[in-house]
């Protein structure tokens, strides 16, 4: 394969990945609890994060493979996961490799799930949330296709995306946390129709 | 009130209450503990033979017999920890608290006894906060013991939070691992508890002072008194409308009002509440059936905790359950939906209905209610309250009919004739 | 004989079991799932360990059982 086409395959397969990274993160983000199977199921969403996120992982494996056999630039093997040792792109292709570093743990954890804490898998899960961003920045910063109008329309979608998905969350958040501080106020205060005497603490006696 | 030391009305020799609280005391009394000087596996087949021959049964409220749950134990790696359960999270109970500071040394000798029979390293007693008289008794018994050096096993003294579920097996174990008081999910019993990589055997304070009586009399001394099928003594702390409220010692077996007799009730009672909040509710055609497990189930009760409660008649015993039910729901773990959300809608309804504030749907609902939140939590604490409210509707079941249709009785709003301790209400962590 | 187990504590009542189970999984009032315990009819197993699957808080498992007690 020629150096050329494999810098078009590169470029290619990053922007596709970064495109499906976003949408990996917004089906994530916007999970819903007390899920109703009318038009859009829940498991239905669950089972698409899932799926997209590991053509996501193909894209990705084609964009870091096709970087490092390419002969015209010099980024090593181990450049690709040690941030900022590249030869080439040092602090651009150094913020790939942290992006593609969070993302590995995300996705080997995954593959583990079952041999964890659950603590464990949901903290490790929740860089997912830092690789992104990280990864948009990798994608500008490069600078290869950054000027293309297209491309700068792509990246303000997945911002949009990514920010509304945000929002809704968040808002989310708010509302389940309130709901629960409200259940726990009322078990904290003594109903007063139930008419307790004080308190009747007292120590034991015996017969 | 006539004390259990003096007169177990029956000619039962064997005793929990009544010897002396002190070390020097205790081993003049009682002798020491049957230690071994190492424990060998044919002092420990022993040792596991005489509490199987005993049949002695938990005395925490699962009632679970001993000695399967030291062979349960035994199949772990030893270097683990004895855990004395010295929570006593039912508010209607004080013999545990009572046999920590009057017999403090049958519990530990139990804890020793079971610690050489696992190979335990450490004897951890646990005691809630708060509750400074008992603790400081424990703290003295423990220095005595080591002074005089009975305690071959080091014992040590923790304080976790002083709330109803702190008291639960798997609760009590994590919170001594990690200072976190939540029940854990155990879909098999069969798996023995563990703090870290070693084993935890979890007993409640009766039922070491129990196993420390029977290593020094018999299995058949203990025998001797009971029921065949459920044998021995327990403890049980009588309250409610008495004139002379506390704990007696009484043998397994003893007819439930001949217990509620010996506090002394003030009239007829209406009701009793055997079992504690957890329990369950005994109509007065029931009230000769003896206090032992199996006769209990029959009539859908439970023996659980030592408590019998008296309901006297100028009270309501819809509102007393209404106050269990809240009582029950506001000392939930938080961890489960069916008991966060379903104890709280069902103490609600009851409220309604002790109030005569029934809508028409109101009883279907609460059965319906009841039948789905029983069996979802991860541990009995749901079961509890659902067993207490189901037998509430039963037993008073007249009453129901005049509550639903808004004729409650004259008592629902009288003040209870109930403990709930000061911080009942308190948000769940 | 396979049985559906939930873990009350790990469960959110996300209800996704519900949704890919509906004959062996029905929900209580408060989104959280009821399980009555009895096996699953062998043509209903493949759905059940998707539900497993994709259970968010990984609160469902099967359990397998040589005999019925």
């Amino acid at each position: 394969m020629s150096s050329t086409t494999l810098w078009y395959v590169t470029r290619a397969s990053g922007l596709m990945a970064m495109i499906l990274l976003t949408l990996t993160m917004v089906l994530g983000m916007t999970t819903t609890t007390r899920a109703r199977a009318r038009h859009w199921p829940g498991f239905a969403q669950q089972e698409l994060h899932r799926r997209i996120s590991m053509i996501a992982v193909v894209f990705l494996a084609i964009h870091v493979l096709t970087s490092v056999l390419d002969t015209y630039v010099n980024i090593s093997w181990a450049a690709v996961v040690i941030p900022f040792t590249s030869a080439y792109g040092r602090l651009w292709v150094g913020v790939g490799a942290i992006a593609l570093d969070l993302m590995i743990a995300v996705f080997v954890t995954s593959l583990l799930r079952a041999r964890m804490r659950p603590g464990t898998w949901r903290a490790i899960h929740w860089l997912a949330y830092l690789s992104w961003p990280v990864a948009l920045a990798h994608t500008f910063g490069m600078g290869t296709d950054a000027g293309e109008g297209w491309v700068i329309a792509l990246g303000a979608g997945c911002v949009l995306a990514v920010a509304v998905a945000l929002a809704w969350r968040i808002r989310q958040s708010i509302r389940q946390a309130s709901a629960r501080a409200a259940r726990a106020s009322v078990a904290g205060v003594p109903p007063k129709h139930l008419a307790l005497t004080a308190p009747n603490e007292r120590g034991p006696s015996h017969a | 009130m006539p004390s259990a030391g003096d007169t177990l009305a029956t000619t039962a020799r064997y005793r929990l209450l009544g010897h002396p609280a002190d070390l020097a005391g205790h081993l003049a009394a009682l002798g020491p503990a049957p230690l071994p000087s190492n424990a060998s596996r044919g002092w420990r087949e022993a040792f596991s033979a005489m509490l199987e021959a005993s049949g002695l049964a938990g005395r925490g409220g699962a009632g679970f017999p001993a000695a399967i749950k030291l062979a349960l134990a035994q199949n772990g790696r030893p270097g683990g920890t004895i855990v004395v359960n010295g929570m006593e999270g039912e508010p209607a109970s004080d013999k545990d608290k009572l046999l920590l500071i009057r017999s403090p040394h049958l519990v530990l000798d139990g804890a020793q006894l079971l610690a050489a029979a696992t190979g335990s390293r450490r004897v951890t007693v646990c005691v809630p906060e708060g509750r400074e008289q008992v603790a400081t008794a424990m703290q003295s018994a423990m220095e005595e013991r080591v002074a005089m050096r009975s305690a071959p096993t080091p014992e040590v003294l923790v304080r976790p939070p002083d709330r109803f579920v702190a008291g639960e097996e798997s609760a009590l174990v994590r919170w001594v691992e990690t200072g976190q008081s939540l029940p854990s999910f155990r879909p098999d019993k069969g798996i023995a508890l563990r703090i870290g990589r070693h084993g935890a055997l979890v007993h409640n304070a009766e039922t070491l002072a129990h196993v420390a009586m029977i290593a020094r009399t018999g299995p058949e001394e203990f025998r001797s008194s009971g029921l065949a099928e459920d044998p021995g003594t327990s403890l049980i702390t009588i309250s409610g409308a008495v004139v002379h409220p506390g704990v007696v010692e009484v043998e397994r077996g003893t007819p439930l009002i001949d217990i509620a007799r010996r506090a002394a009730p003030s009239g007829e009672p209406q009701a009793l509440l055997v079992g504690g909040y957890g329990g369950a509710w005994v109509d007065p055609a029931d009230f000769d059936t003896p206090y032992a497990s199996l006769s209990l189930r029959a009539i859908g009760a439970t023996a659980g905790v030592g408590i019998v409660i008296v309901l006297g008649q100028n009270a309501c015993g819809l509102m007393e359950s209404a106050r269990i039910a809240s009582y029950m729901a506001g000392q939930s773990a938080g961890q489960c939906g069916p008991c966060v959300y379903g104890l709280p809608a069902i103490a609600d309804d009851m409220i309604r209905l002790a109030r005569g504030e029934a809508d028409p749907g109101l009883l279907v609902r609460l059965q319906r209610r009841l039948s789905e939140v029983e069996g979802r939590g991860a541990c009995r604490h749901p079961d509890g309250a659902v067993n207490l409210v189901r037998s509430a509707l039963q037993v008073f079941s007249t009453e129901v009919r005049a509550h639903v249709s808004g004729t409650p009785c004259a008592h629902w709003s009288r003040s209870t004739q109930l403990r709930f301790p000061a911080g009942a209400w308190g948000a769940r962590p | 004989m396979i049985r559906i187990l939930v873990d009350p504590v790990a469960c959110d009542a996300y209800g996704y079991c519900a949704e890919l189970l509906p004959e062996s999984i029905a929900l209580d009032e408060w989104g959280y799932p009821v399980v009555d315990g009895t096996p699953l009819p062998p043509e209903l197993v493949s759905a059940a360990r998707r539900a497993a699957r994709d259970c968010p808080r990984r609160a469902i498992t099967l359990r397998e059982r040589k005999s019925s007690h």
